[in-house]
């Protein structure tokens, strides 16, 4: 954030210097839905970039997701004679705790670096910052399933990546990340910001975490997809009514800051 | 003081008839709660289709089910003091969501420790993932969170924003709660060995079952009123307080 803010001044300046007439900052916006992806694509890529040389998000939430399977590998080595029987908890369980780790650092290191004002006082609409945030908060969820999955498959020797259960993992990621930026906007300012948005997040997490075990479950079971199409459209739902709050809800988050 | 403090001070503490009528209320918690306990223990004829222990359990129904009515009046109240307050940002009304939830909180735990109590004499064990036992849990859970939430908040409005915003959210996500719960169970075996969960431990309802489920009903209705209002007023006095002291500073 504050290396593009810098670029930003560094070109303005540099801008005066040569032409003497004082123009005025222009502000580029562009009009329309694609005017507004564009800014909420400006604000994802800001974090992702700001991830890609600080590398401080996702590492900790891969190395925590594989040392959770293990764990969990480990706990339930000399109890559960098959893999297939807890597999569908442990995937969902360390990916909903896992993804704390990122979905706290989205606003909490812009609080932390103190350059939330500055994010705020971006000429976008606040919508734009939450589906940006979303986005990019989905990214590195999304990257630290690709490899928590597979430690899946190798610790409890079951294929979790088959048939539907992809399309799931990714409805309920939506549902999750969409969610879990919103709160973690809200806990952002907060004394114990870290303990206290698992506390808000698991409880309403409870809907995604069941429909994505019911799937998971039921497609390891080699059921047809009627008998499980219901968890799709759950999770579907969720994403839709979740997704239209935080829309609706996040202006009122800094409306006096 | 300026005159609007000085109106906010008068009616931040209840005024003469409030003070009577808060106290009848009181009263009528008090006769209403008592009349719930003889006729639940005296007055109901034993269920005709249990027996032993069963039969004595079942008579924990009453509260039980009074537990879970306060608990589903309070987070119905909740909701819309957080919408009301979302749209008239009056303190009032989130002073009312909070003390609905403190209270609905109260009567949610009531209702799970009455289950556990319920359940052990009849389906032999403290705990299963029924459906309502699963929403109601993690309802509570919620709402605990809320109020935890609450407390790490210092800003009185930003506190009241947050948690509106959390209770819409809270709120939402019970129906979808249920609804996974009840398809979830589908796919474990059941324990009871039949599809209907509630079937273990049903029972017939007879006259005077039915007499004592209005007298929970309207016990349980006045209880919730007379802790939800005091609490209502302790919250109120509880910002007047604060106000005060910021004037003074």
């Amino acid at each position: 954030m504050s290396m593009s803010v810098a670029t930003e001044s560094h070109r303005v300046e540099s801008h005066r210097a040569e032409s003497h007439r004082a123009v005025p900052v222009q502000m580029y916006t562009q009009p329309g839905h694609a005017g507004y992806w564009r800014k909420v694509w400006a604000i994802a890529a800001k974090d992702l970039r700001a991830e890609v040389r600080a590398k401080e998000v996702l590492g900790t939430m891969i190395a925590f997701g594989l040392l959770a399977v293990v764990v969990f590998g480990l706990a339930f080595d000399l109890r559960v004679p098959q893999g297939a029987m807890v597999a569908p908890g442990v995937l969902w369980g360390v990916i909903l705790f896992a993804g704390v780790l990122g979905l706290h650092r989205s606003f909490g290191a812009e609080m932390d670096r103190h350059t939330l004002p500055a994010l705020l006082l971006a000429p976008v609409d606040r919508s734009a910052i939450y589906f940006g945030k979303f986005l990019a908060q989905f990214v590195f969820l999304a990257a630290a399933v690709v490899v928590i999955a597979p430690a899946v498959v190798v610790i409890f020797n079951v294929n979790v990546l088959q048939g539907w259960i992809p399309v799931g993992l990714l409805l309920g990621l939506i549902g999750y990340t969409g969610v879990g930026t919103l709160f973690g906007a809200l806990t952002a300012g907060i004394r114990a910001r870290e303990s206290m948005l698992p506390i808000l997040l698991m409880p309403v997490m409870a809907p995604v975490f069941m429909a994505g075990i019911g799937l998971t479950a039921n497609v390891l079971d080699g059921r047809t997809f009627v008998d499980f199409r219901h968890w799709l459209l759950l999770l579907g739902i969720y994403d839709v009514v979740f997704l239209t709050i935080a829309y609706l809800v996040f202006d009122m988050i800094w409306e006096d800051s | 003081m300026s005159t609007t403090s000085l109106r906010r001070a008068r009616s931040a503490g209840t005024s003469g008839l409030g003070h009577i009528g808060l106290l009848v209320l009181n009263i009528g918690a008090v006769i209403g709660m008592a009349g719930l306990m003889w006729a639940s223990l005296l007055y109901a004829l034993p269920a005709s289709n249990l027996a032993g222990d069963e039969q004595t359990a079942q008579r924990i129904f009453y509260i039980h089910m009074g537990c879970n009515f306060g608990a589903l009046a309070g987070f119905l109240v909740s909701l819309v003091g957080s919408v009301i307050y979302l749209v008239k940002r009056d303190l009032d009304w989130d002073r009312a969501a909070q003390a609905a939830i403190e209270v609905g909180t109260l009567f949610g735990i009531g209702t799970i420790l009455t289950g556990i109590f319920w359940a052990k004499p009849t389906w032999n064990t403290y705990w299963t993932w029924d459906p309502r036992l699963t929403t109601s849990t993690i309802t509570v859970l919620i709402y605990i969170a809320y109020l935890l939430f609450r407390n790490g908040i210092d800003t009185r409005q930003t506190r009241a924003r947050f948690g509106s915003i959390y209770a819409l959210f809270a709120f939402a996500s019970v129906p979808l709660t249920y609804y996974s719960a009840r398809w979830f169970r589908s796919i474990h075996p059941v324990v009871f060995g039949s599809d209907n969960p509630d079937a273990e431990g049903g029972f017939n309802i007879g006259v005077t079952m039915t007499h004592t489920l209005w007298i929970a009903v309207i016990a349980f209705s006045l209880l919730f009123s007379m802790l939800m209002l005091q609490r209502w007023r302790q919250l109120r006095l509880e910002d007047r307080i604060f106000e005060l002291r910021e004037e003074i500073e």
